[in-house]
């Protein structure tokens, strides 16, 4: 059992920062799909830690081979095209980690997630961060960070938002907001939730538990 | 093998060929899709590995149009090696030290199990074209027959490619608390309009063929070689891709130069013919016609108000959907169909394209990704089923 214990330890270590902030969100023998799986890290750690019926889905065909070669249940998809496949309440939990931006529709993803799912989970770069916005005043060029590496002309994020954006479109779909987190540089959560007034300024990432009101 | 009592089967000697042999249906006949009834009748099956004291461990492995029950052992006829000799065996992806591989001769086909070169008992003659026309379904249905039969009451997988996939999409729709995980590959839930067209040109060239003789081409003692063998060349290209013909033929000529006459001036032709001409030896037309039939009324979707997701409500069967991205015969699109299907149940599937030149027969090849695929969702589904 200590072995088994170990194990899971290993893989949480191993998740991203503020995978594992989603992980301590969903509650054990649940049913997750994570849209934007990519190789599949929270899913594995999900499904051996907390006995959840994970899916996933991934834009990637090489992740998602890797994916299923590790014996988890992935389809090759995209956000804005499959989640309207899926039948309403098919899920407890819904994750879009680090992928939000990135989508054609955000309004309807986020309408899709909190539809198929009871509960929605969202992590986001942060655009109203200090440093995005001393970058774009003292530079004068697009911001790049950690979260945001990459150039303005090969960056596949084309939604990017502030986190007071977020909440106002959350607002605006009748989406709830259950909790959130506001992370620091380095995806540790900070001890205030990204709703509350200085998040906006100070926090690196989001992370929202939403459903539908 | 010992079967639970009660089940209607009598065990039958091997005949000419290896394997197994057992004959179904004695007290009930099987009720067939086109209105008849057939039993009692043998299926002849080939099993690889051990079943283990659980019966829990069993993987039906499901043959394509023209292959049999000899999946990883030499052609009892050819001498080749079985068809999916790189899948089936010790450390393979279906894994014989872990697995126990059943595969079944189809119904319809000439490998031993019932078609229209068997006798009727009735007439004492070979049935020709007098035998049932069958479906997927009831391939299906005589397949579950059997697995009754070896006291399997829970296939731990059903798998296949091509018409094989078609039989797994089948057995997961109409036995899904038999099935445990169903791996569909290179197929499609239902036979395309350009996919019936192709085999309706294999149909009528053996149908032309004048040693065809309606059908009754054995009692005549002759068989319409010349019409299977085109049958089987102009099917055969429809299994590759251009680019893999390319690659293995080019515009490569046999004698270096042309002989301006018709002989087969390039190597493609002359892969075509012996092709085609080693076919005719170890395959019986009429199973060509009955089993082609079959495939082109496969529509899973028409059983259930033309709603593929029906097909699938509530299942527990965990999915790994296969494609390739050259395979025109069976396109990713129709794969996707199948996912989109099983989406909107919220059904547990994994869809994998694989990226190959070599068409519809990748299924068959080296394709390492292939194995990897198919060896991880078995992993991870042994896993879920407490096997070892």
């Amino acid at each position: 059992m200590s072995a088994k214990n170990g194990d899971h330890k290993r893989r949480y270590e191993r998740l991203r920062a503020d995978l594992r902030t989603i992980a301590d969100l969903i509650r054990p023998n649940t049913r997750v799909l994570d849209v934007g799986c990519g190789d599949g890290a929270l899913l594995d750690y999900l499904i051996h830690a907390k006995d959840v019926d994970g899916r996933g889905i991934e834009i990637s065909q090489a992740g998602v081979n890797a994916c299923v070669e590790h014996g988890l249940s992935v389809i090759q998809g995209d956000a804005d095209v499959d989640l309207k496949d899926y039948p309403s309440d098919a899920f407890d939990y819904v994750v879009l980690s680090q992928t939000l931006q990135a989508t054609s529709d955000p309004k309807g993803v986020l309408s899709g997630m909190v539809r198929i799912g009871r509960h929605g989970i969202v992590s986001f770069p942060n655009f109203g961060w200090w440093k995005v916005r001393l970058h774009l005043l003292f530079c004068g060029t697009m911001p790049t960070t950690e979260a945001l590496h990459y150039e303005w002309y090969d960056t596949p994020n084309i939604h990017l938002c502030t986190i007071y954006d977020f909440v106002k479109l959350c607002e605006k779909l009748g989406i709830a907001i259950e909790e959130s987190y506001a992370l620091r540089e380095g995806g540790q959560a900070r001890g205030f939730r990204a709703t509350s007034p200085l998040a906006n300024l100070l926090s690196e990432q989001g992370i929202f538990l939403l459903a539908h009101r | 093998m010992s079967a639970p009592n009660g089940h209607d089967y009598r065990s039958v000697a091997g005949g000419s060929l290896p394997g197994h042999r057992v004959i179904l249906g004695t007290d009930r006949p099987l009720k067939l899709d086109g209105g008849g009834e057939l039993g009692p009748f043998t299926l002849a099956y080939q099993t690889y590995g051990t079943l283990n004291a659980e019966r829990s461990n069993a993987i039906l492995a499901c043959h394509a149009l023209t292959g049999d029950q000899f999946v990883a052992e030499p052609h009892p006829v050819t001498g080749k090696p079985g068809w999916w000799e790189l899948m089936v065996g010790p450390g393979k992806p279906l894994d014989t030290n872990r697995y126990f591989i059943i595969c079944v001769n189809v119904l319809g086909g000439c490998m031993g199990t019932i078609g229209p070169k068997e006798t009727d008992p009735k007439t004492g003659e070979p049935y020709g074209l007098s035998f049932p026309v069958i479906t997927i379904a009831d391939m299906v249905r005589a397949q579950k027959l059997l697995i009754d039969y070896l006291g399997i009451d829970r296939l731990f997988c059903v798998t296949g490619g091509s018409m094989g996939g078609m039989q797994a999409l089948q057995w997961a729709a109409s036995y899904p608390e038999r099935v445990f995980t169903a791996v569909p590959i290179a197929t499609a839930a239902r036979h395309s309009a350009q996919n019936i067209a192709f085999h309706e040109v294999g149909r009528q060239a053996i149908m032309t063929d004048p040693d065809w003789y309606g059908g009754d081409y054995l009692r005549h003692g002759t068989r319409p070689q010349r019409g299977l063998a085109v049958a089987r060349m102009a099917a055969h290209i429809t299994y590759l891709s251009e680019a893999a013909l390319h690659r293995k033929f080019g515009r490569s000529l046999r004698e270096g130069s042309f002989s301006f006459g018709f002989d087969a001036d390039f190597e493609v032709e002359s892969y075509l013919r012996h092709q085609g001409s080693t076919f005719v030896d170890r395959f019986d037309a009429n199973s060509y016609l009955y089993i082609t039939r079959a495939m082109d009324y496969f529509d899973l979707a028409r059983e259930y108000g033309g709603q593929l997701p029906k097909a699938f409500e509530n299942t527990k069967v965990r999915f790994c959907v296969i494609s390739f991205t050259s395979d025109w015969l069976f396109p990713t699109s129709e794969s996707r169909a199948i996912v989109h299907a099983l989406n909107a149940v919220a059904a547990n599937v994994s869809f994998v394209e694989i990226k190959s030149d070599k068409g519809h027969d990748a299924f068959l090849l080296e394709e390492p990704e292939l194995h990897a695929t198919l060896t991880g969702f078995l992993n991870g589904a042994a896993e879920h089923r407490g096997l070892r």
